[in-house]
């Protein structure tokens, strides 16, 4: 029984618990034991709550058996990127700086899972702080993709994507800023959303560059991805930048098809630059859309290869602000050798952050420093508008943009990791939604053919139109079918 | 664009890291790669271009002038490295 339960999605997992046909108890049981089995592998997870989810999976079924479930996620095992603070379980940020650090509260994202009856099952590996691509910033060690052990499973919110891709648990959340989700969801042939700035509440999750993080969820099918952020969009008043627009209903019409839906494809997104792979998948993809009744619109997004450039100025400039905090008084790691205040500051930092975080706040405080901060921050602001200008533009003509994720499927382990800038421009095709605070996410379109791994989709939305992406995403999935499932060697 | 080992001292400085000798002629490098590809934005005319200030159009709401509980002294200085009592301990600031 076991062996099948962790092979459910998230929304079979809820049918079966709203059938009486399963527990709880053996949904957790059974993804706890996936995990046992798998993650020396894999390495998704920093830690795992087997007692809490225990006692949360014992609430649940003494619910379900009342006829009183909470949700469709009620007693659903789920995962939580060690981004998000849990209260009472250690919270690291995959850095060495947070070891031991336990949280005083729940962030608000977790509270609302936690109210919708999913079951937290563990904390995931991710790049520290957030900061990387292949998830080898994490100070813990390295997360794998399970299609190929060998190869990264991208990031930064690599565990969250690999988890799900894994059968390890049958939903997680992860933060995007520059691509966190939709990179490893491409990496690792899941669905990854990325929502509008503002749509979901980021109170209680660890910052990173403040105008860009956003929170979304991974899953194994669109519906999934649909029942989790539904369960975490809305206002929350303790989040300045959380909005009060209406939130919409993502599941009803996500059988709507994409009959009449005009995708945009930007030119200068398919101009060159991929593997041959990637651009196949991308362009059936395309062509499958077509064969649906949508219609494929040229578009152009002219301002979108200066995005790395204004991303690496904005990000580490709002990061080197948010990492202030670290400096050893009161929380945290704390190096003191008896030399004084600033010494004690200067000496906590360098023995917790890693070489990325480090790298960051080098090149924020070097473009916010005096003398740089016209050129620098304030150019790439004004870069930013015009890059949600071309969007503005394109969405006169199209309903979504659409195209690749990356430039390629997953890197090998160790390819760009003496090369920081490589690893940036991983992230060409997905920074300009962040930079335009608009919502993305990765669909699998496939795996390519001369590696045998997933391809991603991108599609980008209007501001607050997840409804629709989610809509396209799952018409794209019901023609594909699924991605066959790892076979974790 | 390069940065000397001199200029990636102040910057560190100001940023209150210590870099290790190795760690500085490293990031001397990078980040002088990194400014050599930021350095594209200067191709562009960003003149009459509003910075955009704000991910979110809706600008700013307030909340209402109410008292919130905040966290018990214990529960917040529960993570303190060092602490005395409802204090957090650091060196000495004033000689």
């Amino acid at each position: 029984m076991s062996a099948e339960l962790f092979s459910l999605s998230l929304a079979e997992a809820g049918d079966l618990l709203a059938a009486g046909r399963g527990s709880s108890r053996d949904l957790v049981e059974a993804a706890l034991g996936r995990i046992e089995a798998t993650d020396a592998r894999i390495g998704a997870f920093l830690r795992t709550t087997p007692e809490r989810a225990r006692a949360a999976a014992a609430a649940a079924d003494g619910r379900a058996a009342k006829g009183a479930r909470l949700s469709p996620l009620d007693g659903v095992p789920i995962a939580l990127k060690d981004i998000f603070l849990t209260k009472g379980v250690e919270t690291t940020c995959a850095s060495r700086i947070l070891e031991g650090f336990v949280p005083p509260y729940d962030a608000t994202v977790v509270e609302q899972l936690e109210r919708a009856g999913a079951v937290v099952v563990g904390k995931l590996n991710m790049d520290e702080f957030a900061m990387g691509s292949s998830n080898e910033n994490s100070a813990f060690g390295p997360c794998h993709n399970p299609y190929d052990l060998a190869r990264t499973p991208g990031g930064s919110s690599g565990g969250s994507a690999a988890a799900v891709a894994a059968r390890q648990v049958h939903g997680t959340l992860g933060t995007d800023t520059g691509g966190s989700i939709r990179l490893p969801a491409a990496f690792c042939g899941v669905v990854g959303v990325k929502p509008t700035y503002g749509r979901v509440s980021r109170y209680g999750v660890i910052a990173f560059a403040s105008s860009l993080d956003q929170v979304g969820p991974f899953g194994r099918t669109v519906r999934d991805a649909a029942l989790l952020l539904q369960a975490i969009a809305g206002h929350d008043p303790r989040d300045l930048t959380s909005s009060t627009r209406p939130v919409d209903d993502y599941v009803a019409g996500l059988e709507g098809g994409a009959r009449g839906l005009r995708v945009g494809v930007p030119r200068e997104w398919l101009a060159g630059g991929l593997t041959a792979g990637v651009e196949r998948a991308v362009r059936e993809a395309l062509a499958t859309y077509e064969r649906l009744g949508a219609k494929l619109v040229d578009v152009s997004l002219p301002h979108s290869r200066y995005g790395i450039a204004a991303y690496y100025l904005i990000a580490p400039a709002e990061a080197s602000s948010n990492l202030a905090r670290y400096d050893g008084v009161r929380f945290g790691l704390r190096a003191d050798e008896g030399r004084g205040l600033k010494e004690m500051y200067a000496e906590t930092r360098e023995r917790g952050f890693g070489a990325e975080p480090k790298r960051r706040i080098m090149l924020g405080t070097y473009a916010l420093s005096a003398g740089y901060y016209d050129a620098y921050y304030l150019r790439a602001q004004k870069v930013r508008t015009l890059v949600r200008r071309d969007f503005d533009e394109a969405f006169r003509d199209c309903d979504v943009v659409a195209g690749p994720v990356a430039p390629s499927v997953a890197f090998r382990l160790g390819e760009k990791t003496a090369d920081p800038l490589q690893m940036y421009l991983a992230d060409v095709f997905t920074i300009t939604a962040n930079l335009a605070a608009l919502p993305g996410l990765s669909v699998p379109c496939g795996l390519e053919r001369e590696s045998g791994m997933p391809v991603g989709l991108q599609l980008v939305g209007r501001p607050f139109d997840e409804a629709t992406l989610l809509r396209a995403a799952r018409a794209l999935e019901r023609e594909a079918g699924p991605l066959p499932a790892p076979r974790i060697a | 664009m390069s940065l000397t080992l001199d200029e990636v001292r102040r910057i560190a400085a100001l940023a209150r890291l210590k870099l290790s000798p190795d760690e500085e002629r490293t990031f001397a490098g990078q980040l002088s790669a990194i400014l050599d590809h930021v350095a594209q934005l200067a191709e562009l005319d960003v003149s009459g271009v509003e910075p955009m200030t704000h991910a979110l159009a809706e600008g700013v709401p307030l909340r209402a002038d109410e008292r919130c509980p905040g966290l018990p002294p214990d529960e917040a200085l529960a993570n303190a490295p060092a602490r005395e009592e409802t204090f957090f301990v650091v060196p000495r600031i004033i000689e």
